[in-house]
């Protein structure tokens, strides 16, 4: 894997290698939390962090470790990453880390984060570590709120509701549509439903993409 | 490994632990106020329900009163006492106790008792009763915590606080006799206890915060 411009990167870590997509890492939470947008995003931006200042980290130190306590340092350096979201949780946004529970603290078991420390941050420079943090944790939150806000629009009905535990204020129910909207959708068989419809779209607009490039190649032929 | 090597890398973990240890220690000390502010104003916000119709100006959560087992209160755990205060005037005391016989698991109750002897709002705060069945004295589920609103030692009869089909005042849940019948008991006991330590209550210090 070569470190590539910070756009590419970006893009790996968005689409071609989308951490819940493709590599279908760190499920767990994914599964959880996705009940609205709202926690989505929650839990999605608190990746997002951990995961650039451990990729960061762990480049910067990488000169320095040895192979023997590698996986040590990784758990020493991403637990205390993990410990400190928690603290900002929650004393800025504490109705969402209540809302969030146990899955802030287990982003330090999200797999996601220590593969991409043995994976890329440990072998490449901290520019290029940075932008694979960055990739990989928008790619891995863009899914979280993709997902929250499907099972949370098919669910309830409705739309960022609860979004006053990051704005802070009066409990907001969210823009409503109908009383109520299919119950499967929330509960947990839900969640793989939706993973599994988002995965069989990316690999749907994969597969035109290519059959489009394909189809042009063989007209330049011609 | 050498010996060499071996001291070195534990060396570097060292230094890699203790610079952890920083980051994680600062940023405490930075949250640190604004975490105990957040969980002061959520007890508060959540003891709030059980004060219906209360005038109160005293910070509930600083009167906290923590009762060791044995005592007299329902449950075999700690009951916490909150004392409410106005102009410095006694005005009500929040209870929260245990009910142990419930169907399953213990339930965590918030009794609110005005000083007059009636109640001010009851809540439950924790319980693992039965979906759709237990679980509907939960006041997010249903209305039936709201009948004991204003109801006293008295009102009615301690032998009458049961449900109905046990020759009670009270109403029962379709479904879940077993659930109801040991919230109000330990609303009964809770009123009891208020009638015959009131004064007790009221002029004990309160309980130090200890970890």
């Amino acid at each position: 894997m070569t470190s590539g411009g910070f756009i590419e990167r970006l893009q790996t870590g968005l689409w071609e290698e989308n951490p819940g997509l493709v590599q279908l890492l760190g499920l767990c939470p994914l599964l959880a939390v996705t009940t609205t947008f709202v926690n989505g995003l929650g839990l999605g931006v608190a990746t997002l962090f951990v995961l650039t200042f451990s990729n960061a980290l762990v480049s910067a130190t990488r000169r320095w470790i040895r192979q023997e306590i590698r996986i040590p340092i990784y758990v020493l350096i991403i637990a205390s990453l993990v410990t400190c979201i928690e603290l900002v949780f929650k004393a800025w946004f504490p109705t969402l880390d209540r809302s969030l529970g146990i899955f802030i603290p287990l982003i330090v078991t999200n797999c996601a984060i220590v593969a991409r420390a043995e994976i890329f941050a440990s072998r490449n420079p901290i520019g290029a570590s940075i932008a694979d943090g960055i990739g990989m944790g928008a790619g891995f939150a863009m899914l979280l709120m993709g997902i929250g806000a499907f099972r949370e629009l098919v669910g309830q009905a409705s739309i960022l509701s609860r979004l006053d535990m990051i704005t802070g204020g009066e409990p907001f129910h969210g823009f409503s549509f109908a009383d109520s909207g299919l119950l499967l959708a929330i509960l947990p068989p839900g969640a793989f439903f939706s993973l599994a419809i988002a995965v069989a779209l990316k690999n749907y607009i994969d597969q035109k993409r290519r059959n489009a490039g394909m189809q042009r190649s063989l007209r330049q032929s011609r | 490994m050498t010996d060499q090597t071996v001291i070195k890398t534990g060396m570097t973990l060292a230094v890699i632990a203790a610079i952890c240890t920083a980051l994680v220690a600062a940023t405490y000390q930075l949250t640190e106020d604004r975490i105990a502010a957040n969980e002061k104003a959520l007890l508060e916000k959540s003891l709030q329900p059980a004060l219906a119709g209360v005038f109160y100006d005293s910070s509930v959560s600083e009167s906290r009163l923590v009762l060791q087992p044995p005592h007299d209160l329902p449950g075999n755990d700690a009951a916490i006492i909150y004392r409410v205060f106005s102009a410095e005037q006694p005005v009500a005391v929040l209870f929260v106790v245990t009910a142990r016989d419930g169907f399953s698991g213990a339930i965590r109750i918030l009794v609110g008792v005005g000083f007059d002897g009636t109640v001010t709002g009851v809540r439950i705060l924790q319980h693992r009763e039965t979906p759709g069945l237990g679980d509907k004295i939960d006041s997010t589920r249903s209305d039936w915590v709201f009948q004991f609103d204003g109801r006293s030692m008295g009102d009615p009869v301690v032998t009458a606080w049961g449900i109905k089909g046990d020759g009670g005042e009270f109403d029962q849940l379709t479904g879940a006799s077993i659930t109801p019948r040991a919230v109000i008991k330990a609303i009964r006991d809770t009123l009891i206890y208020f009638d015959a330590h009131r004064d007790e209550i009221f002029s004990l210090p309160a309980t130090e915060e200890t970890e």
